[in-house]
């Protein structure tokens, strides 16, 4: 019994080997072609909420990574046995395990982090992304390919979070990672030439509003779909 | 008369997407004609004016130190509140489903999403945050709800329009969505701080 299989183990992995082409597209598809919040418009709020500093933003993709890929890999394990009448409410509780667990971890590797974060770890819970991914694939296939699926498109949600908090801290803020860059006074230029480079940028109030955030995200939409031109719009 | 106040203040000074910027997916995603942005807005109010009474009630009851079990369980709110807003949801769903299957097809995964829309759990949570009574709840939720109504309705009807004109191609619905929402929104911004009582002679 044991040699059958061990013998029967190598073949299925040749009919389906872990990182095929249908693998890899449903890691690179949510980057470019479905990027989730330039083409899916899932997961809006909280690219407002949290895209006024680029660290946060940081910390937020990661954690969005681990609860959507984890989130993902359970619902599909559980796909068979979840009611369609309580989906919703096993979906949420299976996130809401997920982020506390991230809370209780980020709270004990890092704390000064979960003090500045604590409130937005929180709104994992609504992000929409989760559950439309949930609703959209993890239910519908299997465990592997929805794990890739829910890492993927974290990841598509992640790059355009940190694209709009790099831009939306470099001009409303004046600085990168809490490194102050414009302004008055950059606090770490003891070169005074470089100093004089760079200080002549007053930094706009206007860009740390949540309106801004629209806007950059539908500049970089255009820009997108510029280059994209598969995705215009033609309705 | 303060009902009446905090439902002004709630559907158009405070408004929810248009001032804190609460509820965009569903906003942005839905609201590429009245039609289906009709049926959402519905389903809003409707959502919103339940869960708010419930989730009222639950916090009054259940969850403070001095309600039915007699302990501070606070800190679980989070969980019931989405529960609540969950079971209401899933029962919005089964309504559309069976009296408008037309509506239900075209709305498709968004109405599972208003679960996760942060509208509804931000408007309970600052129900809780502004100490509401019970009939100030409704209130509190029918203008919420009446609020976002009125906001997908409008830019639903301009991307309606905006669909004629001659607008660069990238940039033609969803890029132009976005850029149309952050103009809304800072024309919003200048009904901020507005007193609700002049509109009702109170105060």
């Amino acid at each position: 019994m044991a040699d059958t299989s061990t013998v029967d183990q190598p073949k299925v992995k040749d009919k389906k080997p872990l990182f095929g082409k249908r693998e890899r597209r449903l890691i690179t598809d949510p980057l470019n072609d479905n990027n989730p919040i330039t083409v899916q418009v899932l997961g809006i709020c909280s690219a407002l909420a949290i895209t006024t500093q680029v660290s946060p933003a940081v910390v937020m993709t990661l954690a969005v990574i681990f609860v959507m890929g984890f989130a993902n890999l359970f619902t599909s394990l559980l796909r068979h046995t979840i009611p369609k009448q309580v989906r919703m409410i096993v979906m949420l509780i299976i996130i809401a395990f997920l982020v506390t667990v991230v809370e209780l971890s980020l709270k004990a590797i890092n704390y000064p982090i979960y003090q500045e974060l604590s409130v937005f770890i929180g709104l994992i819970i609504t992000n929409c992304i989760i559950m439309g991914r949930l609703e959209a694939f993890a239910m519908a296939d299997k465990p592997w390919p929805s794990f890739l699926d829910g890492v993927g498109n974290a990841m598509g949600y992640g790059a355009i979070l940190i694209i709009v908090a790099f831009f939306r801290e470099l001009f409303g803020s004046g600085s990168l990672m809490g490194w102050e860059l414009f302004g008055p006074g950059p606090q770490f230029m003891i070169n005074t030439e470089a100093h004089a480079l760079l200080s002549w940028y007053m930094p706009n109030n206007l860009m740390v509003l949540s309106a801004s955030a629209l806007f950059v995200i539908g500049v970089l939409i255009w820009i997108h779909r510029a280059w994209n031109r598969d995705l215009i719009d033609v309705s | 008369m303060e009902l009446i106040n905090i439902f002004i203040k709630a559907a158009f000074i405070e408004n929810m997407v248009l001032a804190y910027f609460l509820g965009m997916c569903s906003y942005l995603a839905v609201s590429k004609t009245l039609d289906t942005a009709f049926g959402l807005g519905l389903a809003v109010i409707f959502v919103l004016g339940i869960t708010m009474p419930i989730n009222w009630l639950i916090t009054t009851f259940l969850l403070s130190e001095s309600g039915l079990l007699g302990m501070d369980l606070t800190f679980l709110r989070f969980i019931l509140f989405i529960a609540v807003i969950a079971s209401m949801v899933q029962l919005v769903e089964m309504i559309i489903e069976k009296y408008s299957p037309a509506l239900y097809s075209s709305l498709g995964i968004f109405l599972p999403l208003i679960t996760v829309n942060c509208a509804i759990l931000g408007g309970s949570l600052f129900m809780i945050a502004r100490e509401y009574t019970f009939p100030e709840s409704v209130s509190f939720g029918l203008g919420s709800g009446f609020g976002f109504f009125l906001a997908i309705i409008a830019i639903a009807a301009i991307r309606e329009k905006i669909r004629y004109s001659n607008v660069p191609g990238p940039l033609r619905g969803l890029g132009m969505a976005f850029i149309l929402t952050g103009l809304m929104g800072i024309g919003f911004m200048s009904l901020m701080g507005i007193d609700p009582g002049a509109f009702t002679g109170t105060n």
